[in-house]
């Protein structure tokens, strides 16, 4: 999931809503769309901002570890799809900026938010790409894991987000069917190439599953966006799914899901498996990842060294507007 | 595929002088889609971000079409990757322009409203080269970079009529490109060899379309044009021929590590 950890303004039982918080759940549970003009209760929108500007970081930042292999594509045509998927990851940040703006905050406002630390994006983001295998294993598993969270939330109950969603989604497909390809074509060549494959896996399994967050039971926000339909399943469903998945084109692939627990719980219909190291996870989030400095250092130097063609850019069209109006 | 070339102007050369052309033509846009893609994440606004992936795949995607043409004249059995990926920068044919530096945003784009310029002049002429193949790759870039050069134009403009700062960054940006514009427009014998047989345009011919549009953009811009300077590469010793600078080598050795690290692998 590319929302962790997003904070959701309290929980209110029926019996202390106000009328208007009444109706607006009926709505919402009726499955009605939320448009940008209506009225919502004021911790429904602040949760929504807070949910997809971290969804909207994350895709910026998440340009990064992919950026980073684009000049060193082995072929020409992985070079091409690379960037592609990489300027799609840009677009998507684009959305998503757009949705939160019509909860009336700019896209400025959140770029600030982020860079000085006040927001945050996907934990995944702040591990390295260290080989080429990396780039099959970030669109098999990285995009597959946004995947399983982002097809429910184009049933959101934000209009603006659910239509995002609805677009990214198309792509976010085709990102995992080429990061696919690429453990594909890693595991049919040379030993050094499928070992590639396996460090990655290796490194990206655990990572991966903190994606979806921590364990329900401790995760204190979701009952009421959960209620407000912004957020669709618990982060243990959509773990398990994703690893019921995962596991078997682990073995079409010829790869070891790096967890000796693993197992087929035919009880319940899906595997048993190990956890992620949670406190590895509160560590990234919290700034000490193996890469947080590097992604978030990037994302302020753009800014900061854009300054001045942002600015010049104002200027111009202040001064074209200007000459407009003196020749009328 | 060899059979073909037969059939087309190509034959009219030796194609050894067509293969060497071709390359100059495909390098520019490998090596200036490979300066292009290194923005990807630094942009200083998400729709450059956006706009310069585009500009990247535009180029790397007509790269591919003139290196597979390149290898096909060739007949060695060779591919646009293994020509890309397994020559040394003494083979590369490229301008040293486009393997010049991103430096700041200014730079970058002074660096593509330059040769975009060239570039759209060049393709221009392509579209009516005698040999339709050429003719054909001319026709698919030049819609690209004529939306190139729609968006390096409309930049170079603003900036440089912008604030103080966005003015004087463009200035020293343009100051220190200009003078590696010289090499687009010298003729060599391989230039010489391809115009007479209609292929390509001589270089020269294409240097008062190219001064027009600098003039004008540089004017409404609000720039100076450095004019008569020193130039590069001009005396039969620069990219075009296998001399570039000392860029080239560090772009190749990022570009082509993994073809280089794991001989034969296939990706």
């Amino acid at each position: 999931m590319y929302a962790q950890l997003v904070k959701s303004e309290g929980s209110k039982s029926r019996e202390e809503m106000t009328p208007e918080e009444l109706s607006f759940q009926d709505r919402i549970d009726r499955g009605e769309k939320v448009e940008p003009k209506e009225w919502m209760p004021e911790g429904y929108r602040k949760t929504l901002i807070r949910q997809i500007g971290q969804h909207a970081h994350s895709e910026i930042v998440g340009q990064l570890p992919e950026g980073n292999w684009i000049t060193r594509a082995p072929t020409l045509e992985r070079k091409a799809i690379l960037l592609a998927k990489v300027q799609d990851e840009a677009g998507h940040g684009l959305y998503l900026y757009s949705a939160a703006e019509t909860l009336g905050v700019s896209r400025d406002e959140l770029m600030e938010k982020l860079h000085s630390g006040n927001m945050k994006y996907s934990s995944i983001f702040n591990y390295p790409t260290l080989t080429w295998a990396d780039m099959g294993a970030v669109g098999w598993l990285v995009d597959g894991a946004a995947i399983m969270n982002q097809v429910p939330l184009q049933r959101t109950s934000y209009g603006p987000y659910s239509r995002a969603m609805i677009r990214i989604c198309k792509e976010e497909s085709f990102h995992q069917r080429q990061g696919y390809d690429i453990m594909m074509k890693m595991c049919a060549g040379t030993p050094e190439q499928k070992a590639m494959a396996q460090d990655a896996l290796n490194r990206f399994w655990y990572p991966a599953l903190m994606m979806f967050g921590p364990s329900d039971k401790d995760s204190i926000h979701s009952a009421q966006s959960m209620a407000w339909k912004i957020k669709m399943n618990t982060n243990d469903e959509l773990r398990q799914k994703f690893v019921d998945q995962t596991v078997p084109q682990a073995k079409y692939l010829g790869l070891t899901v790096p967890d000796e627990n693993l197992v087929w719980n035919e009880e319940k219909g899906g595997h048993d498996f190990s956890e992620p190291d949670w406190s590895e996870f509160f560590a990234v989030i919290a700034g000490n990842g193996p890469c947080n400095a590097e992604r978030l250092g990037a994302r302020v130097k753009a800014w900061d060294d854009g300054a001045w063609f942002r600015e010049g850019l104002m200027a111009h069209a202040d001064k074209a507007a200007a000459r407009r109006i003196a020749a009328e | 595929m060899a059979g073909s070339v037969e059939a087309n102007a190509v034959g009219a050369v030796d194609r050894a002088v067509c293969v060497e052309w071709l390359q100059r033509v495909g390098d520019n846009a490998l090596i200036l889609g490979h300066r292009v893609s290194e923005w990807c994440g630094h942009a200083p606004a998400l729709e450059e971000d956006i706009a310069l992936a585009n500009q990247a795949l535009d180029l790397i995607g007509q790269c591919q079409l003139w290196l597979g043409l390149a290898a096909e004249v060739e007949g060695k059995g060779r591919t646009a990757d293994q020509i890309a990926y397994l020559r040394d920068a003494g083979a590369f044919r490229n301008l040293l322009l486009v393997e010049r530096p991103n430096g700041d945003f200014g730079q970058t784009l002074i660096r593509q409203f330059l040769f975009d310029a060239f570039h759209i002049a060049l393709l221009r002429a392509l579209t009516e080269s005698s040999d339709p193949r050429v003719a054909g790759i001319a026709a698919k870039a030049v819609k690209e970079v004529a939306y190139h050069l729609e968006r390096s134009a409309d930049l170079v403009v603003r900036l440089g009529d912008g604030t103080a700062e966005s003015h004087d960054r463009m200035q020293k940006a343009l100051d220190l490109l200009f003078p590696y514009t010289g090499e687009m427009f010298t003729d060599d014998a391989t230039d010489r060899a391809m115009a007479e047989a209609g292929i390509a345009p001589l270089p020269s011919r294409l240097k008062p379309e190219w001064d027009r549009t600098v003039a004008d953009v540089l004017e409404e811009a609000t720039l100076t044009q450095p004019g008569q300077v020193w130039q590069h590469g001009v005396k039969g010793q620069g990219g075009k021929t296998g001399v570039h600078s000392e860029y080239l080598g560090f772009i190749l050795a990022e570009m082509q590590f993994l073809q280089r690290a794991y001989p034969g692998a296939t990706w």
